[in-house]
């Protein structure tokens, strides 16, 4: 059998930290209806005034279970990203078949031209 | 009585020997399927067409050369809806990927389809694979055969369903805090969750990256092991994918535990189990010491912690993932929108499901400014602690045992609306994940009727050993060959 060597500890895979202006201190408490809004709206997830009223009662029951983390001692224990052994993978710098055009944008709803086509940003 | 009641490798004997052709047994899949899959709802698409052709081939390959003819060669198999099959529609049950047609197939559809299986079509489960009953899915809910009135467990819902009612042979699922390995419990079937990067992630729709692996769901141990051995193994197209050389995960299956070391982690029995659970569990356990295996009382003491780490890291990992669907490549399109904000709202508003939706908020909230070292930080740390104790554990014994499931599966609709209810079903499960170790639930017995699985934990790239308790454990419980009301079992 193969040993097991345990969790690799490395810090470059993150998700990514969201960074935005009014953001509150650190903490670990409670999340208002207002904080549900801002943060939905980070998500780009369109909430009606109804659903965030709803998610709001119930994010703060799970915020309020996972804020058990808090007990933890941990003043000593480095994170874990990412467990096994990874390492990176390269191959030889040769051209190989991708997806071409047309398949790549298959399943996109509108496009012209070879491009997918968007509103503009504003 | 149906053809798909045997194990594979009878199965393989009996299209070796033309007792039966690989095109009736895909026939004979299909119409079973057309027949009980409208009360059950474990597909959400059939691919006659590609069965027929697959088993055609099948069929000449049989004939051509029999004794060479791989042992999946004319299998009936199926996909859930989370791996991705080129040319055919793959949607994660949620509306945002519907009419999605991949350009090209998962590895590990790859793999298997080399080796000459057949496939059925896509299974149901819950959107993007959130979810612990299967009630998630866009689409529709996936009944237990045991009992219609009860969910099928989730998120492989469909997958353990269409293997329990006898529909596909075996089946390919998705695990990232449970979803193999739960769903098998509740429906009576053999479920693998790999060791993280044992299979390949290629063509994988992404829910948690550093948590999710792909695994087998079939009616015996050894016809899983025959799944996972083909799909096992490094693949250049993931780079988190094992180096290491595959095990042989058949030859150990009937070595039998004497001599090995078997722990029960006392907090995994302290979590509110249902008394019949209990029950099926330390009969279990006390048949698996008749056997000669050599059971020590251990101790896992971050599991407290597990279940909230987990909704923390799972949420967090989800929402960096899933800000790939804003309908602009796929998905339903734009609708009317005259900006590209209120064009990527208006595709994630539409497209998105109730639970997709709060794990979205949960996880952007882990990661904000202002929370991240409170949460996210904090959860990766607990899970460090999580993974240390499974290493000191797995320096005293061989296997951990423990219950798959607080419960057996429980009602349509009982822990909708508590999500908290909802994700505490996985408590027994998700340690494995974050510790990114191997798991198997095997069928172990029953609580009311209701099929009742058993967990057996192995260390990293421990499946001989997970494979090998499950094998006992089956023979031992000799239950494996009894079938659901829905699907010909007697009452």
């Amino acid at each position: 059998m193969v040993g097991t060597p345990g969790a690799i500890l490395i810090g470059f895979y993150n998700p990514g930290s969201v960074a935005e202006e009014g953001a509150p201190e650190q903490q670990m408490e409670s999340i208002g209806l207002s904080e549900v809004a801002r943060i939905s709206s980070l998500a780009r997830l369109g909430m009606t005034p109804a659903e965030l009223e709803t998610l709001a009662v119930q994010l703060e029951v799970i915020v309020s279970a996972v804020g058990q983390l808090s007990r933890a001692d941990i003043s000593t224990v480095p994170a874990t990203a990412q467990v096994g052994e990874l390492r990176n993978v390269t191959r030889a710098d040769v051209v190989e078949k991708g997806l071409g055009a047309e398949e790549a944008l298959g399943n996109a709803g509108v496009k012209a031209a070879g491009f997918l086509r968007v509103p503009a940003i504003q | 009585m149906t053809r798909l009641e045997a194990p594979i490798l009878e199965l393989h004997q009996q299209l070796v020997d033309r007792e039966f052709s690989a095109v009736e047994l895909a026939r004979e899949a299909l119409e079973r399927t057309g027949e009980l899959d409208p009360a059950l709802g474990s597909f959400l698409r059939l691919t006659p067409d590609r069965a027929l052709e697959a088993a055609a081939a099948a069929d000449r390959l049989l004939q051509a050369d029999p004794l060479g003819a791989p042992a999946l060669c004319g299998i009936p198999v199926a996909y859930k809806d989370v791996i991705c099959t080129q040319g055919v529609e793959t949607t994660a049950a949620s509306r945002i990927l519907s009419g999605f047609v991949p350009p090209y197939s998962a590895t590990v559809v790859d793999r298997l389809e080399e080796l000459g299986v057949v496939p059925l079509g896509k299974l149901n489960c819950d959107e993007f694979a959130m979810g612990s009953s299967n009630e998630n899915s866009a689409y529709q809910a996936t009944r237990n055969p045991w009992d219609l009135g009860r969910v099928a467990g989730g998120s492989s819902g469909g997958s353990a369903v269409a293997v329990a009612a006898r529909l596909a042979c075996a089946t390919l699922g998705s695990d990232t805090g449970g979803s193999i390995r739960l769903p098998a419990s509740f429906t009576g079937v053999v479920g693998v969750k790999p060791t993280y990067g044992r299979v390949s992630r290629y063509g994988l729709i992404a829910f948690a990256s550093s948590l999710d692996q792909i695994g087998p769901l079939a009616k015996t141990v050894t016809d899983a092991a025959l799944i996972l051995t083909a799909v096992a193994g490094q693949d250049r197209r993931d780079s988190t994918s094992l180096p290491a050389p595959v095990d042989d995960y058949l030859a150990h299956l009937d070595q039998g535990v004497k001599g090995l070391r078997l722990g029960v982690p006392r907090e995994y029995l302290e979590v509110g189990l249902d008394t019949g659970v209990r029950q099926v569990f330390e009969g279990s356990v006390r048949m698996l010491e008749e056997m000669g295996a050599q059971i020590e009382e251990i101790s896992l003491p971050t599991t407290e912690y597990a279940l909230a780490a987990y909704y923390v890291i799972a949420p967090a990992e989800a929402s960096s993932n899933l800000a790939r669907m804003d309908g602009v490549r796929f998905g339903p399109g734009l609708g009317s929108a005259t900006t590209l904000r209120e064009a990527y709202e208006h595709s994630r508003h539409e497209g998105f499901g109730a639970e997709v939706r709060r794990r979205i908020t949960l996880g952007t909230y882990a990661l904000s400014s202002g929370y991240y070292d409170a949460y996210y930080l904090r959860a990766q740390k607990v899970r460090t602690l999580v993974a240390r104790d499974f290493d000191r554990a797995f320096a005293q014994v061989d296997a951990i045992l423990a219950p798959t499931a607080p419960t057996a599966a429980f009602r349509l609709g009982e822990r909708t609306a508590d999500p908290m209810a909802m994700y505490a079903t996985d408590v027994l499960t998700l340690p494995a994940n974050l510790a990114g170790i191997s798991g198997v639930s095997v069928p172990a017995g029953f609580a009311a009727g209701l099929p009742v699985g058993l967990q057996v934990l192995g260390p990293y790239l421990g499946e001989v050993t997970c494979l090998r308790v499950a094998r006992s454990v089956e023979v031992g419980a000799g239950i494996w060959n009894q079938l659901p009301p829905v699907g010909g079992g007697g009452e």
